[in-house]
């Protein structure tokens, strides 16, 4: 995306340094998305989704209701999932966040990424990056073995196509060729 | 390569979608963007009587802000045109023209600024006064103002149906069902709220858009803004998902429009969730009143089907609920009838099995009652009306395998271990209950193009402007031009979602196999047939003069059936002519077939569930769908397919509705939080099974369609199940558990 | 969102002075004032955020209590060993809410301070006393089924949405505050408040005042607990009902018993009535029913919600019953 406009508008409103105690207003921030870090000018109102899509072009991170309610903006915080709609971009400088493009290494896909294509585990795609990035979080989490502990902790990720059950046999599918990844 | 279509081949676009690659049309990267969005009206009815921009226009980063007292004159479009659903946007348009409010929701203004956030701020501060009047939110409170609706239904047929005597055959009639089915507003919800990218250069109009016609879209676009259509490109290559809401042109696509030719730039503008509720439309709430009569041994004498739904103030539409039951069953007498009620909400559209799909709730729903009263097996008592010609044309069936799809779902299921009583089978707290349905859906099929080209490299382009919501049309279609041209998957590359690309129809109604894989499958065709008579008539070709009917194409390779030595690559024959490539562009479309046959899908649902005894909490552990769907192009990606209608029909039987406020005539819950879908842990074991079925009349490829016949029935199966379960007979979706308390 | 300045804290003196302008608020987890804020029903001018603050450890207390930092996030309560095995209730409260990722957001302090998700409330367009007091309750004239029943008033019927604190309530935790007027230790049966003539008043917590930790006592036989979540679908949903339920069982006697419940109420709510009951009583289902009868005789349905008096009752009974069986008492 063309960073350059952004800062164009931001250059009108007043800039501080992002040191702690100090208010903040805009500012360039630099996050470190998929190993590479960005330097992006950025209000604090702007979300780690917004950010990512509008400011970093990195739009395979999706919005699907804005509100936590659909899961479709699902990231790796720190090899962590969370979701990107409900946070600040602001509140993320230094930490390591992984989106649905830093899966794959080069041509190789992740094998829950080649789980899913092999067992359909979408329709629109719409859902699949935070299924994705979501399955990866919940691997690491290690709280889920059975099909019905696979379901229930996926359940914030909705899919209107309704591939869930696919989605499930996918998981189950990589579980043993996923490692732990940030 | 002969045989990839049947197979259960992976998607073609599956590694664009896993790696987050795919573009949909929020994800267009383009420089220079600005944000529109839009402002909604907050009142359900009455007119606006000021609006103070001032505010919003005066905030850091805002480009424009565009109202009624500013918007640029719009122009109202006439139609039908041939293949045109009904309430296409445009005769109907509701977009900065005056102060009216019908509905609350109602697009009123767009803001524009350099960041979304500034747009989305600004439009917060954009200050409107109304003229309030009390708003009609509750059909059933204004019922004596329903009407006959003006327009007749999409397939071209009367709403208002009768055959034989009804009234007669439900008087001679030993047994008789007289209920009552309701079911609520559903909204489409797909996972991408709906995003229009648009871009002016050099008094051209490129749309990037969420849709699932994109012809249309550009008709729409073309006449409501005055211009002609060759100024208009629409592209839409990935939708994330529609359900029916992305068959007509909304009017945010023409307020972004609007919007970028107002600020010189391009123009995102990305319906919030909330406004997906009050944007582009909804299955509406229908009110059905059934009765059937029947004689002692199951013999249907009467049908009648009445039909009460809202329409919007501005517009009609029909939810064709009683198409079914015009023709499921051999019944001699059935009337049905349509009508409509103005309340004041958007205009409902078609989702998911539209009509159908709720129709088949109450027909289903009242054919198990009818069931029970007559102490009758449910699938005996189908099979006892069975309808051996289609009993509304009169015509044969070009195929049917209802009966088999019965069978085999009864055996698969262990149906004849069911005990009927209700409430029969408890395990601990958990009732259980089995039940079945039928479900239905008309084979439907336009006019649609496509052009294939090989090129010298021996691979192959074909394009149609047809759109792929999800059901996975870049991979079917890629399935049909391979086989045809005889190359291998990975040689042939299919393209989509443009209007630069041959006509398509819209994605819709289960049509899109039958209506753009032929056109596909006869451009590629005629692709092959051209570069075969370049080789027939080339001294130099070995395939020189030899007869085109004894050729086969394998592997990129023209040769004779008789002599697979004898031949060459379509490689070879491009580069000897000079030529880098070759084409031909095709239609195809339904002929005198549709007078000789009736052509529908048929399927079984059984369903079992598991409810709480006392909490009430339903889960559907175990279901089964059984189809007569003619062939299966791709073994695979069909039953992705069965299975999201099923997952559909499931949060329509049991969690769907939106509600309404009956004194502000606002949507309450209009988030995914409050409206409820299914999410993963409430899906059981979920099984399909299609038979095999040949038939030759519906289209070249024999496909009937799949899109609707996953979900037309499943409710009514759901619903069925609930009352064996339990014993208590809810008429009333979605069966939440405050209704078996 | 309204334009805000943003100020991370690192220490318990910075966050003080930067929460003193009134317009400011603390960012934790952010899940539920940042939905707020983008429905414009928060309008913050300035966010401090505190989660940096060395608030996130859950550590057993010398008397026996487990104190629990208001940055914990909600999956690592829930998934604590410590937890898991004194206080099943609460780790099962807190995996019932919501979904993983919000847990892994969202904090224990966070959620003590969550907002009801009333239609009305979240609409800015429409009336509502607790955001705009005196403007009216569209929510008693209007859709109500997941309103409460209990603890209403004649502005409100709101429906407090936690889980975690519907077993924080049954344990009697208490909560630990700084604030510019010093520590303050309260009662979690006091910090929520009802909402009478004051629903926009919801938590005892003042503005320039910080939840610092939760302490849960000891309470040996919340090791037999239990949390039912009664919802519209398997999961990701708020309660219609909820029951956290924990009994002492001594000789088929119920000696010592905890009940309070969720999706029912304006504020966490404890069944003290059915504790009455249960206490002294013989485990049998007669009374459990005549517990879960006492905990509903205050109820006030409206139009669309009246089936969540029964629906409380039966929930109730099953979570008594679920835990006399952990106990092997099969009623």
């Amino acid at each position: 995306m063309d960073i350059g406009k952004n800062q164009h508008m931001i250059s009108e409103i007043k800039v501080t340094s992002l040191t702690p105690g100090i208010p903040f207003y805009g500012d360039p921030i630099t996050l470190r998305v998929n190993g590479t870090e960005h330097t992006v000018y950025i209000e604090p109102r702007v979300t780690l989704l917004d950010a990512l899509r509008e400011r970093l072009g990195l739009t395979g991170t999706k919005k699907g209701c804005n509100h936590g309610q659909c899961g479709a903006c699902t990231v790796l915080v720190n090899g962590q999932r969370i979701n990107s709609c409900l946070t600040l971009a602001v509140m993320h400088i230094k930490q390591e966040i992984t989106t649905i493009e830093g899966l794959a290494k080069g041509n190789e896909l992740h094998p829950l990424q080649a789980a899913f294509i092999k067992h359909d585990a979408f329709q629109c795609g719409y859902c699949t990056s935070g299924q994705i990035c979501s399955a990866v979080g919940m691997l690491n989490e290690g709280h889920a073995t059975t099909d019905a502990q696979v379901q229930e902790l996926m359940s914030g990720n909705l899919c209107r196509c309704g591939a869930y059950p696919n989605i499930v046999a996918a998981i189950q599918e990589a579980r043993e060729q996923t490692r732990p990844c940030v | 390569m002969s045989g990839v279509i049947g197979k259960p081949v992976n998607r073609v676009d599956g590694v664009l979608k896993v790696t987050g690659v795919a573009h949909y049309s929020s994800d267009i990267p383009l420089t220079n963007i600005a944000y529109g969005v839009a402002i909604q009206s907050t009142i359900a009815h009455g007119r606006i009587t000021t609006i103070d921009t001032s505010a919003a226009e005066q905030l850091p980063g805002v480009l424009g802000v565009i109202t009624y007292l500013n918007a640029p004159k719009l122009y109202q479009i006439t139609f039908p045109q041939p293949g045109q659903p009904q309430s296409s946007a445009g005769n109907s348009l509701q977009l900065l023209q005056d102060e009216i409010i019908h509905h609350s929701g109602q697009h009123i203004g767009v803001v524009v600024a350099e960041t979304l956030e500034q747009a989305e701020h600004a439009a917060s501060l954009v200050q409107v006064t109304y003229e309030e009047q009390t708003p009609i939110a509750d059909m059933l409170s204004v019922e004596s103002q329903a009407f006959l609706p003006s327009k007749i239904d999409p397939l071209g047929k009367p709403l208002n149906y009768q055959r034989g005597d009804a009234e007669a055959g439900l008087k001679s009639a030993e047994v008789q069902i007289d209920q009552t089915y309701s079911t609520p507003t559903n909204n489409h919800n797909p996972l991408s709220p709906f995003a229009t990218i648009a871009v002016w250069q050099d008094e051209k109009l490129t749309v990037y858009d969420a849709t699932q016609w994109v012809h249309n879209v550009r008709m729409v676009l073309a006449s409501t803004l005055g211009i002609p259509v060759a100024k208009v490109r629409v592209i839409s290559h990935f939708v994330g998902g529609a359900f029916g809401c992305g068959l007509r042109a909304w009017s945010h696509i023409t307020l972004a429009a609007i919007a970028a030719r107002h600020v010189g730039r391009a123009v995102k503008l990305v319906l919030t969730r909330q406004q997906m509720y009050t944007s582009v439309g909804c299955r509406p709430q229908t009110y059905q009143k059934l009765r059937l009569g029947a004689t002692r041994d199951g013999k249907l004498t009467a049908i009648t089907h009445d039909n009460i739904s809202p329409t919007s103030p501005f517009d009609e539409f029909i939810e064709s609920t009683t198409a079914n039951s015009k023709v499921l069953y051999a019944c001699p007498n059935v009337t049905t009838t349509h009508r409509l009620i103005r309340v004041n909400a958007t205009t409902p559209t078609y989702m998911r099995g539209p009509g159908e799909s709720v129709g088949m709730f109450a027909l289903e729903s009242a054919m198990d009652e009818l069931a029970y009263t007559l102490d009758l097996d449910p699938i005996e008592l189908r099979l006892r009306n069975y309808a051996e010609i289609d009993p509304e044309s009169e015509l044969p069936w070009s195929s049917k395998s209802l009966r088999e799809c019965y069978q085999i779902g009864a055996e698969h299921f262990g149906w004849a271990k069911r005990n009927k009583i209700p409430r029969s089978m408890l395990y601990g707290n958990t009732l259980v209950g089995w039940g079945m349905a039928s479900a239905m859906y008309p084979v439907n099929r336009l006019p649609a193009s496509a052009i294939a080209r090989i090129m010298v490299d021996g691979s192959a382009l074909v394009q149609s402007g047809v759109t792929d919501i999800g059901p996975g049309t870049y991979t079917v279609m890629t399935q049909v031009a391979a086989e045809t041209l005889g190359l291998p998957i990975s040689q042939v590359q299919f393209e989509l979602g443009d209007t630069n690309m041959p006509d398509a129809p819209l994605q819709g109604g289960s049509m899109t196999m039958a209506s753009v894989g032929s056109a596909v499958q006869a451009a590629a065709n005629a692709v092959r047939g051209k570069i075969l008579a370049l080789a027939i008539a080339d001294e130099q070709s070995p395939l020189y003069n030899v007869n085109k009917e004894d050729i086969v194409a394998e592997d990129g390779r023209l040769f004779l059936r008789q002599q697979p030595s004898l031949g060459e690559t379509y490689s070879e024959i491009l580069g000897r002519n000079q030529m880098t490539q070759i084409e031909a562009e095709a239609s195809a479309m339904p002929g005198d077939e549709v007078k000789e046959f009736s052509m529908y899908s048929f399927g079984a649902k059984f369903a079992e569930v598991h409810v709480d005894m006392d909490l009430g909490m339903i889960r559907v552990a175990r279901f089964l769908g059984v189809y007569g769907a003619g062939r299966i192009i791709n073994a695979k990606t069909a039953r992705s397919q069965m299975l999201g209608g099923i997952i559909g029909g499931i949060g329509q039987a049991l969690q769907e509705e939106t509600v309404m406020d009956k004194n502000s005539g606002r949507i309450v819950n209009a988030n995914l939080g409050e409206y409820h879908i299914p999410v993963n842990a409430d899906i059981g074991t979920i099984e399909h099974i299609f038979v095999e079925e040949q038939d030759s009349h519906v289209n070249p490829l024999g496909a009937k369609g799949i899109g609707e016949i996953g979900i037309v029935g499943t409710a009514a199966a759901i619903a069925n199940a609930v009352y064996h379960a339990t014993g208590k007979r809810i008429r009333d979706l979605p069966i939440t558990l405050d209704k078996l308390m | 969102m309204n334009p805000f300045s943003y100020v991370l804290v690192t220490e318990m003196g910075m966050a003080a002075s930067a929460i003193a302008n009134p317009t400011a608020k603390f960012i934790a987890g952010g899940t539920n004032l940042l939905d707020l804020m983008k429905e414009g029903v928060e309008t913050p001018q300035q966010l401090v955020d505190i989660n940096h603050l060395p608030l996130e450890r859950v550590e057993v207390q010398a008397d026996g209590a487990v104190r629990i930092g208001a940055l914990a996030k909600n999956s690592d309560v829930a998934y604590h060993p410590v937890i898991q095995e004194r206080y099943p209730m609460l780790s099962q409260a807190i995996l019932a809410g919501a979904s993983a990722q919000l847990r892994n957001m969202a904090t224990v302090g966070g959620n003590l301070m969550q907002r009801t998700r009333c239609y009305y409330f979240n609409d800015t367009v429409s009336p509502c006393n607790k955001r705009v007091p005196g403007s009216g309750c569209p929510a008693i004239p209007g859709y109500n089924r997941i309103h409460a029943i209990l603890g209403t008033s004649e502005e409100c019927i709101a429906t407090h949405p936690s889980d975690m604190c519907i077993a924080l309530v049954a344990l009697d935790a208490v909560v630990h505050t700084q604030g510019p007027n010093g520590d303050r230790t309260i009662p979690i049966g006091d910090f929520h408040l009802l909402p009478g003539n004051t629903p926009h008043l919801e938590t005892l917590l003042e503005h320039e005042e910080m939840i610092v930790a939760v302490d849960i006592p000891p309470l040996p036989f919340a090791t037999q607990s239990h949390y039912l979540k009664v919802r519209d679908r398997t999961s990701y949903a708020f309660a219609l009902v909820s029951v956290a339920a924990a009994l002492e069982i001594k000789d088929s006697i119920i000696t010592n018993a905890r009940v309070a419940l969720g999706g029912v109420a304006t504020k966490p709510w404890r069944a003290s009535a059915a504790e009455s009951v249960l206490i002294g009583a013989a485990v049998t289902e007669e009374t459990f029913r005549t517990a879960a009868s006492a905990s509903v005789r205050d109820a006030r349905p409206q139009q669309y919600n009246q089936f969540k008096i029964e629906l409380a009752q039966r929930t109730i009974v099953r979570a008594l019953k679920q835990v006399a069986a952990m106990q092997g008492e099969v009623v």
